[in-house]
This record gives structure tokens, C-alpha cells and sequence, in this order.
């Protein structure tokens, strides 16, 4: 009884983190996730090629596991699998980074309007619902093709600008109910000043519903920037990104299907994974939503 | 009503004009110049071009001119394709683009909800299993890796359909970018519309019907359908802005003639007014749909009322 009563370390992340080890489909997909993203980590030292060396010897050559290239080449005789690996690394990387990005400002965004209210509150909600009705992919698409094509930084920011708007309004509705909270009450009767208060009581106890969004953030934010680099605004020749990628293989794919097959694979494989593990994300940490 | 439906569409106008200027900042901040990609232009002809289109005059009062025009329904000309004006090419393009992103929607909607309430009355079954694994499948791929592969397997090797290109009339080379377009909007509504039937078939009121000793089809019908639908119906106006903003990259892939071209290009191109033009008629696509979505709304939930 007494054991039951202390029942020590139950709280929502341990309880989450039970009821996602209990989730086959999500941790499946957690190991593919995690054995792409080794593979492509370690890239360089799989292959004797470099992702922009040329083999004029094995131009467009098709895949095969005697060939010295076993995912086949591209047309100019570089080697699909490094090529693929190495795009994979590029997408990840971004796409990590823009959703950290995208979460830092709509989590900032969202709690200072909620705890501020009234007229502030108004005004920076008003903006975001402004972004909101913008044919996104309008700005972004303009971001990346105004300044510097091919620039990875500007990339991630257009990425990341949209990403945002969705955390922040989550972030004020939740920021809404906990200021009204016994224990924020408490903190402001103490003489917390609003930045301590927002920063170790509110920002901390709204992480549970931010981290469902996040986790189905990563793969958004993926399939944006390869869309971009499909497009040609994006990561640019000679470096890969799954992306262009595709559009290569896209172009080629009368002579050499197997170069829009490797990376639409990998590419699905990648996305597949990571909306599952966000699906098991959400389910352990707000059962309610099954 | 009719009169929360006139004030909303005059509150699309303000939306409509802060869009405006943020894309016009943004793009006449940004370095370069529609006539800088042309070979090495001599100083006189450049101010000469830059004197014709006005564009040597200060910003603000470009923009207001631009304004002035836009409230006379004028887009202006092309900066780099001189011999039309930009609402001769947005016109050329967007009744293909409209109709593949509506033709989308609908297929979408004729997919998508069905399944989604058969999954829904058939839960735990195979049917069930199938319709949410494939929906998973449909949302995770973006359409530029659905759309080749699907031309690679219907076009290419079983020749069934076009693998890309267009000729007008001819609904064939329509088929595979619809679609494209339609898969993830089609699991998308799936999943709602299951989500939501599932929620209110446990309703207390589907259950007291069942209680009166209505038949499973006439409870649906009479009871569960028109509720469950709300959700899908508010889906339905962002659907439609992704559909027609989407048919961009199936436009690419497909190789079809719509004005998602105008945008990519356009931007690199720095063609100010044709870049506007793309923005404006899509946003004020976009903002009536999604009010067209509120009013659907509105008129589905009696216990929603606008006055």
C-alpha cells in the first residue's frame, strides 16, 4: 500500500515514455529513423566516394551488388547511394534545425501574448492569423528565390518562419488556462517579476502538448525543404538533398528509373518513419486522443 | 446571415491589403533588378526601361501607384515577358491550374469521406486497418515523389496514361496529376471523417436513437452523418487553397501549362507585378475559400450562429 502511495517518479514524462516503449509501430519506426540517420552521419567513411566525385568510367550505370557502385550512378558518373546518404544528412539537418528554430519563436510568441493579454495579446495573435491566411508557401517560396539561391541559411530560416504560427497559437491557449493556476498565483505573490514566472512556470508545464507538435514537426519541416529543393529554390547542384534529388531522378527516369526510385525510397522510408513515431509521440503523451 | 457574410467579406480586404505590402516590402527590399539577368544593358537603355515601367521613381509612391492600379482591377505589365500585361498571363494560366486543384478536391472528397465512414462503422476490421495504413502512406508523401512514381508505373511501364505534357481537351493528361493532388487531401478527410463519426456514434444521443430501435443505416443517415461532417466541412476550405497552391508542384512534375510557372520563375526574375499578381489572386482564392468554409460551418451547426 504504501509502495502503491509513493509511486515514485510517475509523472507525465516517465508515464509517457512507458506507454511509448509499449508502442511497437513508433519504436519500428524510431529505428529506422535512427539507422538513416546513422547511415548518413557516417556517409563518408561507408564509401570510397565522395557525393561530387566523378567515376568516368560507370556513367548512368545501373545498380547491382558487384558493381563498384551499388546503388548505381547518376549521369555524370557520381554515386547514388553516397549521393543519397548525403542528401538524407542535409534534410535531416535542416529540418532539425528549422523545427528547433520554428519552436523557440512560437513558443516565445505564444506565452508572452497569453500571459500579457488584453491588448498585446490581441495585436500578436491578430499577426499571427495574418500569416495564417497567407498562401504560406507563397513566402516562403519568395524568401528563398529574393535572397541568395542555394544559401542553406535562408533556406531554414524561410523554413522555420512558417513553422512557427501553429506553436504559438497552441502556446497561448495553454499559457491562457496555467496563468490562471494556483501555483502561478503563488510565484506572482512572492514578487516573481512576468520573465521569471513565464520562464519557470509556464514555459516548463506546457512542454507536454508543444512536444506532440514537435514531433510532428520534424517531417513537415522535411518535406518542405525537399519541396523547395524539388523546385530549384533549394539546396543546389552539386550538393544533394533528397529533393533535388528527386527532381533529377524525376527528369531521368525514362533512361535511369532507378535514380527517382533510391531517393523516393529513402525519402518515403524517412517520412513514413518519422509521421509514425510522431503518432506514437502524441498517443503517450495524451492518451485521451486515441 | 447575409449580413455576417458581407462583414466578413469586407474583412478580407485589410487582410488583403497588410498582404500586399508585406509581399511588396519584401520583394523590392531584396537586391537585384528585373533587368539585371539581360546582358550587359547600356546605362541609357536601363534607365530608359527602368523610367518607362516607373520603377525610378521613390518606393512609396510606387507603391501607392501600384495601389492606385490594383483598386482599377490593373496588375500592370510584365517586366520580362514585354508583350503582355499580367493579368493576360495569369489568365492564360489559371483555368487549367483552378481545374486540376478543383477537380482534386472533388475526386478527394469522393475518396476520402466514404472511406472514412466505412472505416468508421466497420472499426478493427481489415477494411479499417487498410483504409489507415493507407492513409498514413498518403499524408507522409509529398506529391513530388507520388507524382513521378505514379507516372513511372502507369505512364512508363503499363502505359495506361501520359507519363507528363498537355494537350487541350484531352482529359487523359489530367488524370494522374488529379490524382497526385488527391491522395493527401483524400487520407487526410479519411482520417477526419472517421475520427469524427467515431467520436459521435459513442454520443449519448446515437445511442438513445439505437434504443428507439432505429437500424444502424437510418441512424447514420438521420443522426451521425450531418455532426460527424463539421470537422471535414472546416477542412474543406484550407483543402481547397492546398489544392490550388499544390497544383504548383504537380504543374512541375507533369509538365502542364498553369500558372504555377508564373510564381518560381517570376520570383527569380524579379517581374515585380507578375509576382504580386500570383500572390494577390491567390491569397483572395485562399481567404474565400476559408470563409466559404466558416459559412458551411455556420449553416451545418445550428449551434453556431452568426448575427
Amino acid at each position: 500500500m504504501t509502495e502503491l502511495l509513493a509511486g515514485e517518479g510517475r509523472g507525465l514524462w516517465s508515464d509517457a515514455r512507458r506507454r511509448l516503449g509499449c508502442n511497437r509501430m513508433a519504436l519500428t519506426a524510431l529505428a529506422v529513423i535512427v539507422l538513416l540517420a546513422c547511415l548518413a552521419a557516417l556517409a563518408p567513411l561507408l564509401s570510397p566516394w565522395a557525393y561530387d566525385s566523378l567515376d568516368w568510367r560507370h556513367l548512368a550505370a545501373p545498380p547491382g551488388l558487384t558493381a563498384s557502385h551499388w546503388l548505381g550512378t547518376d549521369r555524370l558518373g557520381r554515386d547514388l547511394l553516397v549521393r543519397t546518404l548525403y542528401g538524407a544528412r542535409l534534410s535531416l539537418v535542416i529540418s532539425v534545425v528549422a523545427s528547433a528554430v520554428s519552436l523557440a519563436i512560437g513558443i516565445a510568441w505564444g506565452s508572452i501574448a497569453g500571459y500579457a493579454g488584453g491588448r498585446t495579446d490581441a495585436w500578436m495573435m491578430r499577426c499571427v492569423d495574418v500569416l495564417y491566411s497567407l498562401p504560406y508557401l507563397f513566402i516562403v517560396i519568395i524568401l528563398t528565390t529574393l535572397f541568395r539561391r542555394g544559401s542553406i541559411t535562408v533556406l531554414l530560416l524561410g523554413v522555420a518562419a512558417v513553422g512557427w504560427l501553429t506553436t504559438a497559437r497552441i502556446v497561448r491557449g495553454q499559457t491562457l488556462a496555467l496563468k490562471r493556476r494556483e501555483f502561478v498565483e503563488a510565484a506572482r505573490a512572492t514578487g516573481a517579476t512576468p520573465w521569471d514566472i513565464l520562464r519557470r512556470h509556464i514555459v516548463p508545464n506546457l512542454l507536454g502538448p508543444v512536444a506532440v507538435y514537435a514531433a510532428l514537426t520534424v517531417p513537415q519541416m522535411i518535406m518542405f525543404e525537399t519541396f523547395l529543393s524539388f523546385l530549384g529554390l533549394g539546396v543546389q547542384e552539386p550538393n544533394a538533398s533528397l529533393g533535388n534529388l528527386v527532381y533529377v531522378g524525376a527528369q531521368e527516369m525514362e533512361s535511369a528509373p532507378w535514380l527517382l526510385i533510391v531517393p523516393a525510397a529513402v525519402l518515403a522510408l524517412l517520412l513514413i518513419s518519422l509521421n509514425l513515431f510522431g503518432d506514437g509521440v502524441r498517443d503517450a503523451l495524451d492518451p485521451r486522443e486515441r | 446571415m447575409l449580413g455576417y457574410a458581407l462583414r466578413r467579406l469586407l474583412g478580407i480586404l485589410p487582410t488583403l491589403l497588410v498582404i500586399i505590402t508585406v509581399s511588396f516590402c519584401v520583394m523590392r527590399l531584396a537586391p537585384g533588378g528585373p533587368f539585371d539577368a539581360e546582358q550587359a544593358l547600356p546605362p541609357s537603355v536601363r534607365a530608359n526601361l527602368e523610367r518607362a515601367y516607373g520603377l525610378d521613381q521613390p518606393l512609396p509612391l510606387q507603391y501607392l501607384r501600384y495601389l492606385g492600379r490594383l483598386a482599377h482591377g490593373d496588375l500592370g505589365p510584365s517586366l520580362r515577358q514585354r508583350d503582355f500585361t499580367v493579368s493576360e498571363l495569369i489568365a492564360t494560366g489559371l483555368p487549367l491550374s483552378v481545374t486540376l486543384g478543383l477537380a482534386a478536391v472533388l475526386l478527394a472528397v469522393l475518396l476520402g469521406i466514404p472511406a472514412g465512414v466505412l472505416a468508421a462503422i466497420r472499426r478493427g476490421s481489415g477494411l479499417d486497418h487498410g483504409v489507415t495504413t493507407l492513409a498514413v502512406l498518403a499524408i507522409a508523401l509529398p506529391s513530388f515523389v507520388t507524382g513521378p512514381l505514379l507516372a513511372l508505373i502507369f505512364g512508363l511501364y503499363l502505359h495506361w496514361l501520359p507519363v507528363a505534357g498537355w494537350e487541350a481537351g484531352e482529359p487523359r493528361y489530367l488524370v494522374l496529376p488529379v490524382l497526385t493532388l488527391a491522395l493527401p487531401i483524400a487520407a487526410y478527410l479519411a482520417r477526419l471523417m472517421r475520427g469524427s463519426l467515431l467520436e459521435v456514434l459513442r454520443a449519448p444521443y446515437v445511442r438513445s436513437a439505437r434504443a428507439r430501435g432505429l437500424g444502424g443505416a437510418r441512424v447514420l443517415w438521420r443522426h451521425a452523418l450531418r455532426p460527424a461532417l463539421l470537422p471535414v466541412v472546416s477542412y474543406l476550405g484550407p483543402a481547397v487553397a492546398f489544392a490550388v497552391t499544390g497544383s504548383l508542384v504537380v504543374e512541375t512534375v507533369f509538365g502542364l501549362p498553369g500558372t504555377g510557372r508564373y510564381l518560381v520563375q517570376g520570383a527569380i526574375d524579379r517581374d515585380y507585378p507578375l509576382v504580386m499578381g500570383m500572390i494577390i489572386v491567390y491569397a483572395v482564392f485562399t481567404l474565400l475559400c476559408n470563409l466559404l468554409a466558416d459559412l458551411l460551418y455556420g449553416w451545418l451547426d445550428p449551434g453556431v450562429r452568426h448575427d
